[in-house]
């Protein structure tokens, strides 16, 4: 992130103001840092009896560790990943349709009116997915499975009460999609007008506009967004345990009765009753979910570094 | 048509189709399939979908519609009018779960939305109550007002200057770090901030029982830094860099420039930042349930005694509810209401504060 | 200088401040109301522990609050095994549980208590636990253990599978699939169903009684709450949970001998009151040992003892006395009685009441 403006200033005089602000810019990046070494460090303290121990005195006797880990790592990217493949176009869709094509007045209501979507609470969210949602979709997974069956995806046999993993990634999606339409709106408001208007004089059709000079000025913002969005949901604890059905197996299959769970929300459903090892296994799935999402980041600090000629700060 | 003459069409002169085409193309595919599947439900005996008839009926539409657009008006036009439609279709499937899940809310907490309500706890409270006592989140609320109002107060001085530091002074390792870590952070589970929280503040008042409100907002700060943090790392470096320069130029100190120039351009976008990191944690229950605990009665000090907050009282009142479990539902969904609006309130101080702190923009 | 507008905006702002201040710095009113009662006793202590008594817990706590207006008790229904956990750290003063403290638990040290001393188990929560059932067009279901066992298990998978038939002669059963919803959450309502099948029907249960559903079958959902909705929104549903939520749902007929038995809550404490005290542990530990494979017909075994795990003697005697007090209501028979109206409990027996009141004289 080379910064032309403070290159440009090698040679300015500096003030006192300067300095005690540039510090305490510092010291709160450093803070950062320091309370992210705490927790890191709770996380592998706690999690290292877990590892150690004897596999068959985990909470489910497994061979190792990672076999007890294996489903919850999967349900967690799974279910994340299910929720962030139906947001992404959507709030992209949402993001467009605010900024470019509704009209101005209409425009700033439905920001309004998404930005709500991010107040529920997800509590709220796993009501709804329970008592409204699940009961809603149960049929239309009836006749994926009677009629699609052949898919492995909707392999037989249906869930009886339609709290499946594909239920719980729309509730995700629809937690999701507010924060990542907020950021994506912002980031294609900011677009600029040169070359919107560039475009157009030349002739090109609104979406020719967008493709040429919204998304890839946004493109940064669109991955950044992704990112917001997806570790909410990796991290997502009550929806998960109130609406889905879990069992401990891996499995693809999107409308039956045995989910893999998620690490988050199986934290929330056992930690209650952990006593002994049970809790330091529980802890140490967290820090398996911290890996998780350090490794999607990274994956996509990789993708932005690639596209960052658009940030308007260089 | 002198212009498809030469192989160019003119897109001013070219043929378009009139503006009420999609919308009855619309309602035409969304009626075929609604007699189809209704056929077809009366021939199994199974029951009517009607979310398949709106699924596949915008499928059709969508098809119908470029095609048709293909035909007359040429492949560009097409693809223009495809996109139209997938982006408005997308906003119409982002707003159906949105209202009906404002209608529950709003239908269901109604009934408990009373002036007792607000001025009540559950201390003493059992099933519906009494006439004169039927209950209320008054503790709730208060306690989310000031673990949340803490939490903020702590992780967004922390959180802007981070950013600060990260677009306008940070080179080298410990900016990467920080970035690098910050993405991590977002990837905190709530469930293990709060038992960290409580790990910290039971090692450091050697209290295995602590439970107040304050090690519930340091859980809640946690969670809230990397969303800050992010979001306004992102808004900063939209500011284009010819603003710094001008202002450079004029002999401004680089501090004030980031006060004075950089922060209020990009105000609009921090303060959503911040109130979407709000909303992120005023609905957290598990940290809350671990560190900040659960009573029933009222408790103003945040750094003694248990201390209830909004989400949790949903939780508990959906979850343990007694045998006439309809008052404790209407209460959870009166409650859930309320959070609601507190955020929506929020959201509008939040734009105030942006329109009065932000510079005139262009457009 | 701000310019006038904005100044309005200001003060507008600052008016909706002042006036959210004061909503939330004004006192609960159902707080400063205070009956008349002339007890001495002062003082907040905390518990935690099961969920499955913790809407009793709030009948009890908001009777013992009003008799007493300067106590407060929070009970924070975290559950059973977090509160043990809880109390051996000293972190609460009593602690729910619907499993009694296991030998390796007593032997380690508590901290709240005396040094020197033990916690003990105090049976105050008796719950029958319904199988309910929501089938189209069947209003009455007769069940067997075995069979029970086989539907939860996954080997039974259809309504009209001639082992279910059988038991409910005249019943139309649909030709559908069986839903079987368990909890997924760990719970001591999964512990007493799972020890009921096991005791009853070993020869189909092959794993033993645990907090956790053994098998990887069927359809799972959290809490007594997730149950109940999970079994009514579902179709040709079936599930287990605390019969006082058992609501407008068909609740099944157990086998019990040569009868199908459905639960009530006399006879759900009969199978408490006649089932021995678990031997081994200390006098005043009253852990009982539920003997589930009863044949009498006027016992439902399928029930659910949750237990008041307090210390025998408090290091701190203020709070032993508020202990104390609050056991001998709950265990009392107006506490009972409370129970049994507002959360749907099975009240101690009279003997049964008489045994948990006297231990609890003996707490200091």
């Amino acid at each position: 992130m080379s910064m032309p403006a403070t290159g440009s200033h090698a040679a300015a005089r500096s003030r006192p103001a300067d300095r005690v602000f540039a510090a305490s810019a510092l010291i709160a990046g450093v803070v950062i840092l320091t309370a992210l070494a705490a927790v890191a460090v709770f996380l592998i303290a706690q999690s290292i009896p877990a590892l150690i121990a004897d596999p068959a005195t985990l909470p489910t006797p497994s061979t190792s560790f990672w076999e007890y880990v294996a489903p919850l790592a999967f349900g967690t990217v799974w279910a994340a990943a299910l929720a962030l493949i139906m947001a992404l176009p959507v709030s992209i869709g949402i993001a467009l349709f605010i900024s470019h094509y509704a009209p101005r007045r209409v425009s700033q209501t439905l920001g309004y009116v998404i930005d709500l979507l991010a107040a529920v609470p997800s509590v709220v969210f796993g009501l709804w997915g329970i008592k409204v949602l699940a009961p809603f979709v149960q049929p239309f997974y009836a006749w994926l499975v009677d009629n699609l069956g052949w898919i492995p995806l909707f392999a037989a046999p249906v869930s009886g009460t339609g709290r499946t993993i594909l239920t719980v990634a729309i509730v995700l999606a629809v937690m999701i999609l507010p924060i990542i339409t907020a950021v994506c709106r912002e980031v294609f408001l900011q677009t600029p007008v040169l070359h919107e208007e560039a475009a157009l004089a030349l002739g090109a059709t609104r979406w020719e506009m967008i493709r040429v000079a919204v998304l890839p000025a946004g493109m940064p913002g669109i991955i950044s967004a992704s990112m917001l969005g997806l570790g909410r949901a990796l991290g997502e604890t009550m929806v998960v345990a109130m609406v889905l059905s879990p069992a401990l197996v891996i499995s693809f299959v999107l409308t039956g009765s045995a989910n893999p769970p998620t690490i988050a929300g199986n934290i929330a459903l056992n930690f209650p009753e952990a006593h002994g090892i049970g809790v330091n296994a529980l802890i140490a799935t967290g820090l398996i979910l911290f890996v998780i999402t350090l490794l999607v980041n990274s994956a996509a600090r990789v993708l932005i570094n690639r596209r960052k000629a658009f940030s308007g700060a260089n | 048509m002198s212009g498809a003459a030469n192989g160019i069409v003119n897109s001013l002169t070219s043929a378009r189709l009139p503006k009420w085409v999609p919308w009855a193309l619309l309602a035409g595919s969304w009626l075929v399939l609604a007699i189809v599947f209704g056929i077809l439900a009366a021939g199994s005996g199974g029951d009517y979908n009607i979310v398949a008839v709106v699924f596949f009926g915008t499928v059709l539409f969508d098809v119908l519609l470029v095609t048709i657009s293909y035909l007359v008006e040429g492949s560009r036009r097409a693809r223009d009018r495809l996109v139209t439609s997938l982006v408005s279709t997308a906003f119409i499937i982002a707003i159906l779960p949105l209202v009906s899940l404002l209608f529950t809310v709003a239908v269901d907490g109604w009934k408990r939305f009373d002036i007792a309500f607000f001025t009540q706890s559950m201390r003493n409270i059992v099933g519906a109550g009494t006439e004169q006592f039927p209950g209320g989140a008054l503790h709730a609320i208060l306690g989310t007002a000031e673990i949340t109002g803490m939490a903020t107060l702590i992780s967004v001085p922390i959180g802007l200057m981070a950013a600060i530091y990260l677009v306008e002074y940070g080179r080298g390792h410990l900016a990467r770090a920080i970035t690098f870590f910050v993405d991590v952070m977002t990837g905190i589970p709530s469930i293990v901030a709060g038992l960290f929280a409580f790990a910290l503040f039971a090692l450091l008042f050697d209290d295995p029982g602590i439970r107040f409100g304050f090690g519930g907002a340091i859980a809640l700060t946690l969670l809230m830094i990397p969303t800050v943090v992010r979001s306004s790392e992102e808004m900063l470096k939209l500011v284009p860099n010819e603003l710094r320069e001008a202002s450079f130029a004029l002999g401004v100190p680089k501090w004030l420039t980031i006060l004075k120039v950089v922060i209020p351009t990009s105000m609009a976008g921090i303060t959503t930042g911040v109130t979407l990191a709000i909303a992120r944690v005023i609905g957290e229950t598990a940290p809350l349930l671990i560190i900040a605990g659960f009573t029933a009665s009222m408790n103003y000090d945040l750094f003694n005694g248990r201390m209830m907050a909004l989400p949790l009282f949903v939780y508990t009142q959906y979850a343990n509810p007694g045998t006439d479990v309809q008052p404790y539902l209407d209460r959870a969904w009166a409650a859930a209401l309320t959070l609601i609006l507190i955020v929506m309130a929020l959201n509008l101080i939040a734009r105030l504060i942006a329109r009065i702190f932000s510079p005139k923009l262009g457009r | 200088m701000l310019d006038p507008v904005t100044s309005v905006r200001l003060r507008a702002l600052m008016a909706v401040a002042a006036v959210s201040t004061l909503l939330l710095t004004s006192c609960a009113a159902n707080e400063m109301y205070q009956p008349d009662t002339s007890s001495d006793l002062s003082g907040e202590i905390n518990g935690s522990g099961a969920s499955s008594q913790g809407s009793a817990s709030d009948v009890w706590i908001a009777a013992f609050q009003t008799a007493h207006p300067a106590v407060t008790i929070n009970y924070s229904p975290d559950g059973s095994g977090a509160g043990r956990k809880a109390f051996a750290s000293g972190g609460v003063a009593y602690a729910g549980s619907d499993s009694a403290l296991s030998t390796s638990e007593l032997s380690s040290n508590f901290a709240a208590c005396s040094p020197g001393t033990k916690a003990i188990d105090l049976p105050v929560y008796i719950s029958p636990i319904a199988v309910i059932f929501n089938i189209e067009g069947v209003s009455a279901l007769n069940l067997d253990a075995a069979t029970l066992a086989r539907i939860f298990k996954g080997e039974l998978t259809r309504w009209d599978d001639p082992a279910i038939a059988a038991l409910n002669p005249g019943e139309a059963l649909p030709a559908a699939p069986i839903t079987a919803v368990h909890r997924s959450d760990d719970s001591g309502t999964t512990t007493n169903f799972t020890d009921y099948l096991a005791q009853v029907a070993p020869e189909v249960w092959d794993a033993p009684a645990n907090d956790s559903f053994p098998y990887l079958t069927g359809e799972a959902a959290q809490g007594t709450s997730g149950v109940v909705e999970a079994v009514t929104n579902g179709r040709n549903t079936i599930g287990y949970a605390d019969a006082s939520r058992a609501g407008g749902l068909g609740v099944a007929a157990l086998k019990v001998g040569d009868t199908f038995v459905r639960y009530t809550a006399t006879a759900a404490a009969r199978v408490v009151a006649e089932s021995p005290v678990e031997s081994g542990r200390a006098a005043n530990d009253l852990a009982i040992a539920l003997d589930r494979t009863t044949t009498n017909p006027s016992h439902y075994p399928l029930v659910l003892v949750s237990y008041l795990i307090v210390c025998q003697q408090y290091a701190d005697p203020a709070t032993g006395a508020l202990v104390k007090a609050y056991a001998l209501f709950v265990a009392s028979t107006q506490g009972q009685a409370l129970a049994a109206t507002s959360a749907g409990a099975a009240p101690l027996s009279p003997d049964l009441s008489a045994r948990v009141s006297a231990v609890i004289e003996t707490i200091r």
